[in-house]
């Protein structure tokens, strides 16, 4: 990891007496419109309806949900893509929508969406997400090389343009551009929904990987119950924008009497997993 | 190194990958560029062939088409600023990266700025092929030309175009579908009311008042004296200039930062493509 980003602030901004992720009480709506109550009526909905949680540093939490829970409001919030309206959230001590510079220094996230200029090749778009974090030419020309490996991403492959890359191999890159800036916090928000089960299986080694050799603390957001369980310390349920639980596997099912994490969600929430949304849930999930 | 020196550096490495970034674009999309130069120089030759049509004499005819022709090239080199700025988000949106460069660790005014250098470097080389192409084509004699004059004025006005393009692309941030085309619009009233391709005197008092504010009113002055009338730069048109720059730009960046928390309170900075 010697030639990846130190980010310049890090020495300085990553506090080790705080925990990595505070969360009191966060809370954020969207406005719908609401034809029931006339043309142009409007309502707000709460996407998150005051989360509370804290992640300690080096620690991996999943946060599981259905589409339209909240899962992703809340990775943008923390990544400093949303506004909150009330309540607060603290990467390792710093305001997340005050001190915004100092928590993009610290934080980097993978989507479902690889989200890349797909005429650029993989090298050009991973020099290009480089730059922002300060790594100049020289230094991304070893470093690029390098993550990519690590990935598993074939280096003869890293100058095609990433249209002509599969949907797995877009992922690698991803994770190698989340990587490639030394992430203290790490945001994965279904980093392996519509993969094949091999690139998926690839994906979920990495994400051991960069625990087991990397110094980042990890919020996994993930429908996949599976991945919840085989790859983190604790899970939570997000619901409707309410968190329901969070704690190690384990206790969710000692508490709720199940065997399994979809018996616990019937348990808490009195639906079946993939049961069919309401109106409400799918407006949820276009602001997700 | 200090934290200022650090952050400095920084800036100016993701000033220099915004810039980079564009150039790879540009080599990507290569072909559509020269299309695109085609469809320029052909509708610029629509505009310069008036002044052919008019019954004027030799040297009066080749005035008109040469104050034409600084006129289309002003549209388009305004037209490339104006699309870059402005664009700025509408691209990230659609290509899905706008989450990635909004998260990352870089100042708005050099993500800005970045796309402004790039557009005034990529409009200036544009500009200048289509001045003298369509100039070769039609004829045109510049005895008296002195371009020295005419591309530093272009570059001094491009300061003013960049802050008032960091205004205009605050708009796909505001509203994604409609934004990127509010921008052109605001791109065309510029022009009409600076004297494009006539004189600001022949507009209603009312334009004219305008046209006072509006920085393509002094670059196409100055250029079309520079260009007919071998004038040095004036600088009855510079200080307009100057001083319309060191008004946008400030007021530029901060409409962008009001779009910005705009856009991330109503959940609206997020890829469309």
């Amino acid at each position: 990891m010697s030639s990846l980003a130190t980010p310049i602030v890090t020495a300085s901004s990553v506090r080790r007496d705080v925990p990595a992720v505070e969360v009191r009480n966060l809370r954020k709506e969207f406005r719908r419109r609401d034809r029931s109550a006339g043309r142009f009526a409007r309502r707000r909905m709460a996407a998150l309806a005051g989360l509370t949680f804290t992640i300690n540093r080096g620690e991996c939490v999943a946060i599981l949900g259905q589409n339209g829970s909240g899962k992703s409001t809340l990775v943008r919030l923390l990544s400093t893509l949303l506004i909150n309206d009330a309540g607060e959230a603290r990467i390792f001590g710093h305001d997340a929508f005050r001190d915004t510079r100092a928590i993009r220094q610290l934080v980097n996230r993978v989507s479902v969406e690889a989200s890349f200029f797909k005429k650029m090749s993989a090298s050009e778009n991973l020099s290009y997400a480089a730059r922002f974090y300060g790594m100049g030419p020289s230094k991304t020309r070893k470093a690029v090389p390098e993550i990519l490996e690590r990935v598993g991403f074939p280096a003869e492959r890293r100058h095609e343009s990433m249209e002509n890359l599969s949907r797995g191999m877009q992922q690698k890159v991803a994770l190698a551009r989340a990587l490639l800036t030394s992430p203290v916090l790490l945001l994965l928000d279904e980093p392996t929904t519509g993969l094949d089960p091999r690139s998926k299986l690839e994906v979920q080694d990495f994400i051991r990987d960069v625990r087991a050799t990397h110094d980042a603390t990890i919020l996994l957001c993930t429908h996949d119950m599976a991945e919840a369980e085989a790859l983190a310390d604790r899970v939570g349920l997000l619901d409707r924008g309410e968190l329901l639980f969070l704690e190690p596997v384990q206790d969710v099912k000692r508490r709720y009497g199940v065997e399994t994490l979809e018996e616990a969600f019937f348990a808490a929430t009195g639906r079946a997993f993939e049961e069919e949304q309401t109106d409400d849930d799918e407006f949820r999930e276009v602001f997700g | 190194m200090t934290a200022i020196g650090a952050t400095l550096r920084q800036e100016l490495i993701g000033l220099g990958g915004i810039v980079e970034r564009n150039v790879y674009l540009t080599k990507r999309y290569f072909l559509w560029d020269l299309a695109f130069m085609v469809w320029t120089i052909a509708n610029t030759l629509t505009i310069v062939f008036i002044a052919r049509a008019v019954q004027l004499s030799p040297a009066r005819e080749n005035e008109l088409a040469t104050k034409l022709l600084v006129g289309a090239v002003i549209w388009a080199f305004l037209g490339i600023i104006f699309e870059f700025v402005t664009e700025t988000v509408a691209w990230e949106r659609w290509e899905g990266t706008i989450e990635y460069t909004f998260m990352a660790p870089l100042s708005r005014t050099v993500h800005l700025f970045g796309m402004g250098a790039y557009a005034v470097l990529y409009g200036l080389i544009r500009a200048t092929i289509l001045f003298f192409a369509v100039a070769a084509f039609i004829g045109i004699h510049l005895p008296h030309a002195n371009f020295g004059a005419a591309l530093a004025l272009l570059g001094v006005a491009s300061i003013s175009f960049i802050g008032i393009g960091m205004m205009t692309s605050v708009l796909p941030l505001v509203s994604p579908e409609k934004g990127a085309q509010l921008g052109f619009v605001a791109q065309g009233m510029m022009l009409a009311v600076s004297g494009v391709y006539y004189p600001v005197s022949v507009m209603p008092g009312w334009m004219q008042a305008i046209a006072k504010i509006s920085p393509a009113t002094y670059a196409l002055r100055g250029d079309r004296a520079s260009i007919v009338r071998g004038a040095g730069i004036a600088w009855g048109d510079v200080w307009p200039l100057l001083v319309i720059a060191v008004l946008a730009i400030p007021l530029g960046l901060a409409i962008f930062r009001v779009g910005e928390r705009y856009a991330k309170k109503h959940g609206k900075l997020k890829r469309s493509g």
